[in-house]
């Protein structure tokens, strides 16, 4: 056993191999040992660095405004307040903000996920003159940086009349190339023969698609789900250049506005902080539900 | 039998992508043309571009790339400022998220779910929530502060502080004044001193931040990545007797190339993109040194008011980020490409395109958004 090195027993012991309920036993020599816990210290330190502004976020956004600018690094407000949360949701149209982002999210996640398996749908499995330029123009379109679409987009709503409209703001963004492209991928990694089936009993198109072929990719339509409701509920500029009226404020300008101060003078970092943990509870909360999934989708994209 | 399997499949094959196409046709595509029609105009906002404005011919762009005057020095201090924050950027983010993927995946550690969580988390959160807690953190008297004045140092105004980096490193040594040879006149309306003045105090904030938002992102590509190699190739070089550092520089590193080489990319085509932030932090205050073209574009379109020269910016930035892509793809190419090559290009070709989409899935986009934009096209 010495003649191993300490770092190939640390490999050995790591493997997932039936051996491993008795990993506990195998010691680990001192130089693995303090390598181990070196390591340890450092990843505690950096989770710690990462996590540490949230937490302080929410201490914060029950501080007084006083206490939050003289005690930042404090976790525990001097007197809790609830003052931030209070203004928050009377003069702080923030129910309104939160209105309108909640629509638009469900509008372009359900729009997206149909949408997306839709067309993902028939570039992989119908076959039709045009397909390979259609899926060209997709990835041409994938290459097209985001920041210069917002005056080109400004431009042709201002030009169809959709300016300062709900049309106008989840239209553009209901349809996702990155999305039509992993349902490709997934449509293309299932066997034909189900559907097959189908078509030969006699089911249209659309009908196979519905009732067989979408059913069956409900774990695949998780991917574009996640990826749809972040996008639509953090997204910002697209916002920006699509609206100015205050009544059609999502969280997103909304907050924005609390945070390059359009709200009177002063700091008001509770009112922000609390602003900024409101609506961070969605995305989180979608998150932990599909922790395991999120962490596993980029192997998912590997594969292509 | 199988023509009838496959009746009407083109016209349903057309029903099911005209979705797509209509809106990306009509909100990506005729826009673009607009928009490269209004950057030869001289439309002021009014009404309808088409019918009230004139084509001038290239001079939004000369005003913006040639004639000295506010429109280029601004133009050149965007660029300035983004350059820095590109050169920052990219390689932290690259390391850290490596660093973090290397470490989170050895089965040996404990609490490998926890520390994963822990350095993802920033990426789901919004860009609007996560500058909002940057700007309290890196107040005067912020959190940050607070724990430099734990070890003795006094901290700068951070946001307010529009002086460079390698400017206060240069009066750290005595040089106060640019020596002559830097006072020249530089490109894009600058002096050469001020192209040296690497990204100012302000600016090191916003590179923290996308170092803190996107590195989870990346962690997570490079654990699959890393997933994929397994574990007996590790294993035969520590049988071999390579010591951990040697085994990952000459064994993991290599094996993790295509990752490499797809974070690098979305890197580079993400960090030129930064607006959000910008619009936040006070648009491009303090100085000036936060500007960037993205933001810069959006500015004198709907602030100035200067449609032409705004969407001129658009595609001039549009041009650098597909010029740098290009390059760095020209870079990092396989040295020896024979048919094999050509196929691993190919294959490269495919996984970038996926993993951006993985990327994108990821949440928010790493960076100012290189793949939101894929989530928003």
């Amino acid at each position: 056993m010495s003649a191993i090195p300490d770092a190939a027993r640390v490999a050995i012991q790591g493997n997932p191999t039936p051996i491993r309920s008795f990993q506990r036993k195998v010691h680990l020599g001192p130089r693995a040992r303090t390598t181990l816990i070196l390591s340890y210290l450092i990843l505690i330190l950096l989770a710690l660095i990462y996590i540490y502004p949230f937490i302080i976020s929410v201490a914060g956004s029950f501080k007084t405004d006083a206490d939050a600018t003289q005690n930042p690094l404090s976790l525990v407000p001097e007197t809790w307040s609830n003052a931030a949360y209070e203004r928050l949701f009377t003069t702080v149209p923030l129910l309104q903000w939160t209105g309108n982002s909640a629509f638009i999210t469900i509008v372009v996640t359900l729009g997206r996920v149909f949408f997306d398996s839709l067309a993902g749908y028939a570039l992989s499995r119908l076959r039709f003159p045009g397909r390979g330029v259609i899926f060209a123009g997709l990835i041409a379109v994938m290459a097209v940086p985001n920041v210069v679409l917002l005056i080109p987009r400004f431009l042709i709503l201002k030009e169809l009349g959709l300016y300062n409209t709900y049309g106008g703001m989840i239209i553009p963004i209901l349809i996702d190339a990155a999305g039509i492209f992993i349902m490709k991928q997934f449509f293309e990694s299932i066997p034909v023969s189900v559907e097959e089936a189908a078509r030969i009993d006699g089911a249209g198109v659309f009908r196979t698609f519905w009732t067989v072929v979408l059913p069956m990719a409900r774990p695949a339509l998780i991917t574009p789900f996640i990826l749809s409701f972040q996008g639509s509920w953090n997204e910002f500029a697209h916002f920006v250049v699509s609206r100015n009226d205050p009544a059609l404020n999502t969280l997103t300008t909304g907050v924005a506005s609390l945070t390059s101060g359009q709200l009177g003078s002063g700091n008001q970092y509770p009112l922000q902080l609390g602003a900024a943990v409101l609506m961070s509870i969605p995305v989180a909360v979608v998150f932990f539900i599909f922790q395991k999934r999120i962490m596993n989708t980029s192997e998912g994209g590997d594969k292509g | 039998m199988a023509k009838g399997i496959r009746s009407g499949e083109a016209r349903y094959g057309w029903l099911f992508t005209a979705p797509a196409i209509i809106i990306i046709g009509l909100f990506l595509v005729v826009p673009i043309f607009l928009a490269l029609y209004v950057s030869f105009s001289n439309w002021n906002g009014l009404g309808s571009p088409l019918g009230n404005s004139t084509f001038i011919g290239g001079e939004n762009y000369s005003k913006v790339l040639v004639e000295s005057g506010l429109a280029q020095r601004d133009f050149g201090t965007s660029i300035r400022n983004n350059f820095y924050y590109v050169l920052l950027v990219v390689p932290l983010q690259t390391a850290l998220a490596l660093f973090l993927a290397v470490q989170v995946n050895r089965r040996i550690l404990r609490g490998r779910g926890f520390f994963r969580t822990a350095f993802y988390f920033p990426s789901v959160t919004s860009s609007v929530a996560i500058t909002t807690i940057f700007i309290f953190l890196f107040t005067a008297s912020g959190a940050v502060n607070a724990l430099l004045g734990f070890i003795g140092v006094s901290g700068p105004n951070w946001f307010a502080d529009p002086s460079g980096i390698i400017h206060n490193l240069l009066r750290g040594v005595g040089v106060t004044s640019p020596p002559e040879f830097l006072t020249a006149p530089g490109p894009l309306g600058l002096q050469w001193w001020d192209w040296v003045s690497g990204p100012s105090v302000a600016m090191c904030v916003l590179i923290i931040l996308a170092v803190f938002t996107t590195s989870g992102t990346f962690m997570l590509l490079f654990i699959a990545a890393l997933q994929n190699i397994g574990s007996e190739i590790d294993e035969a070089a520590e049988v071999d007797g390579a010591g951990s550092l040697r085994k990952f520089f000459s064994v993991t590193l290599p094996m993790l190339k295509p990752t490499l080489f797809t974070v690098l990319t979305l890197g580079l085509i993400g960090t030129w993109q930064v607006f959000d932030q910008i619009y936040l932090t006070g648009k491009g205050a303090p100085g000036k040194t936060l500007l960037t073209p993205a933001f810069l574009a959006y500015d004198t379109s709907f602030e100035g008011l200067n449609w032409g020269q705004g969407a001129a910016i658009s595609f001039i930035l549009f041009l650098i980020i597909v010029a740098l892509t290009l390059l760095q793809r020209f870079i990092l190419r396989d040295r020896d490409l024979g048919r094999s090559g050509e196929r691993r290009a190919r294959k490269a070709d495919r996984r970038l395109h996926a993993e951006a989409a993985a990327a994108a899935a990821a949440g928010r986009a790493p960076m100012g958004d290189a793949a939101q934009k894929e989530t928003d096209s």
